[in-house]
């Protein structure tokens, strides 16, 4: 295993380490060990804004922590939920009155952390809401939504939420914001090769030299199909397929565009591959009003890349065009 | 008629912390085939933690219970913290203001920590995970009780039905979980969930057979 970490087994805590070292104008320790809150913003009258999930993602989750966008984060172990303890604590950090916004992934694990949570906060009187993103269309038919996973989506639906928070909405306009942003968006990966938790030492599943795999989960969940390697272009129509039908995206749209690494594929190459998404946007008439491609939602060390589209009114334009300030999005 | 005390509840308890901690390599190499292979280290350290929480201590089985899920809550994440937690948790609340527990009570505490642990997960029986092994258990043991076995038989039900329903699994395909990936090259291997369930339930009924008193008629 070619990585740079200490103890197997500690990877988590000591990366929180390094970001609490390397970012303190960012970052604020909590009295929970895998709770982040943002330095600043600390008498802001608004909603809070918590999202969390497991590591592994990096820069998500807690990279989205910021101006604008989340307050607080709840860290897992690698690919594995946070503890209720987390969210609940997550929760009392993000919150200053106005009551809380969870905004996070559909996956079993988190949301029954999530859901003991709220429990929990209640005792405390602390209101909070989810959203629960489910934009992976390769997880679920579209007659299926709630059992989609939810995946790079998530970025959007803290970008809304964050904003909307942040102009001084209250908790169920936050949460209508962030539910139509995620309900606006579609994403499929591609997978190249597998990555490795370094507890376990050894690769999660396999994908086999020349070959790539259409619909992967972030943690290797299987996708729709195995196929020959192909070229950035004949790639992007696959990824667009799907995604374009799933909406449908129709001529005349305005959208946001994310394409992410998954970790291991170089930035060239996910702008190689978002010129190709965007000539076929172009051609079907669709605008493009923003993009953000990089290494925004990654799963380890794999190689690969994910593709989201989101479909924008006036509404989701205002708030996606205002200002943020985190580690993994500033604007 | 049989009853425990459950003041008794602390030395239950660590035997199921004990039991845990002896299978720790076993569970991970259950799961290492098809799923993480972290499932040991993971129950391993919930299990101690609450172990040395609870040492020196005299609790009552309900408190140990409560202890029991509010720290493997508090420090296993992913699926299998909120799913035991919310097991362990409905059989403390249970039991809360018993002083003795007869075989009825005790089948009363199994159900409604299943009903804790469903009512936070959609998981169901054929998934090939933890329920495989509790509810048909569950089931053996209240049938019998409902059928007018005493204790130590309902107990001998519920140890023999775990160990079915953790084998039942060796044949499905995952539904759930990460070893769902797997689809069809998951069949042939047991659930790491079920192996731990029944390796609980069968010590639960041990650990209060080995306890239990009779009662003058």
């Amino acid at each position: 295993m070619q990585r740079i970490i200490n103890d197997p087994d500690n990877v988590v805590d000591d990366a929180v380490r390094g970001y609490l070292r390397a970012s303190p104008t960012l970052y604020a320790a909590t009295d929970h060990p895998r709770v982040l809150k943002y330095a600043g913003n600390v008498d802001a009258d608004k909603v809070g804004v918590v999202t969390g999930g497991g590591s592994g993602h990096e820069p998500a989750f807690l990279g989205y922590v910021g101006e604008g966008l989340c307050d607080a984060v709840a860290i897992g172990e690698i690919f594995s939920s946070p503890t209720a303890d987390a969210f609940h604590k997550a929760f009392a950090a993000a919150d200053r009155g106005r009551g809380v916004a969870c905004l996070y992934g559909n996956y079993a694990g988190d949301n029954m952390n999530v859901k003991l949570a709220r429990q929990m906060a209640e005792l405390d009187d602390i209101e909070v809401q989810t959203v629960v993103a489910r934009d992976d269309v390769a997880s679920a038919p579209a007659d299926q939504r709630d059992k989609r996973r939810g995946v790079a989506g998530e970025i959007m639906m803290w970008k809304i939420g964050g904003a909307a928070a942040a102009r001084g909405d209250n908790l169920s306009e936050v949460i209508r914001l962030a539910q139509k942003a995620v309900d606006a968006c579609s994403s499929i990966g591609v997978g190249l090769s597998s990555c490795t938790i370094p507890a376990n030492g050894k690769p999660n599943f396999s994908i086999e030299p020349g070959k790539m795999e259409l619909g992967i989960g972030h943690h290797g969940e299987p996708g729709i199909e195995v196929t020959d390697l192909t070229s950035a272009k004949e790639m992007a129509a696959t990824m667009c397929k799907p995604i374009l039908e799933d909406r449908p995206f129709n001529r005349g749209d305005d959208v946001a565009v994310l394409v992410s690494g998954l970790g291991a594929t170089p930035v060239m190459e996910l702008n190689l591959l978002y010129a190709d998404v965007a000539d076929i946007l172009e051609e079907a008439g669709i605008t493009v009003h923003r993009t953000y491609i990089g290494n925004y939602f990654t799963s380890l060390e794999m190689m690969g890349a994910t593709l989201t589209l989101m479909k924008l009114d006036d509404e989701l334009k205002t708030l996606l065009d205002a200002p943020a300030t985190s580690l993994a999005l500033s604007q | 008629m049989y009853y425990l005390d459950t003041s008794k509840g602390h030395d239950i308890l660590q035997d199921l912390v004990a039991i845990i901690l002896e299978n720790k390599n076993y569970l991970s190499e259950v799961d290492g085939a098809i799923g993480d292979g972290d499932h040991g280290i993971n129950m391993a350290k919930g299990f101690r933690q609450c172990g040395e929480a609870i040492d020196g201590q005299s609790l009552s089985l309900s408190k140990g219970l409560g202890k029991l899920a509010s720290v493997l809550m508090g420090s296993i994440g992913g699926s299998m913290g909120p799913l035991y937690g919310s097991l362990f948790l409905g059989m403390a609340t249970a039991v809360k203001d018993k002083d003795t527990i007869d075989e009825a009570a005790f089948g009363e505490m199994l159900a409604n920590g299943l009903r804790s642990l469903q009512d936070i997960s959609d998981a169901q029986v054929g998934d090939k995970c933890l329920l495989d092994t509790l509810v048909p258990a569950v089931e053996a043991y209240q049938h019998a009780v409902a059928n007018g076995d005493d204790f130590t038989v309902a107990l001998e039900r519920m140890r023999q039905s775990a160990e079915q329903g953790k084998e039942s699994t060796r044949d499905l395909v995952s539904n759930i979980g990460r070893s769902a990936r797997l689809g069809e090259r998951s069949r042939g291997h047991l659930d790491a969930g079920a192996v731990s369930c029944c390796l609980l339930l069968t010590q639960l009924a041990d650990s209060t057979e080995s306890r239990l008193q009779q009662q003058a008629a």
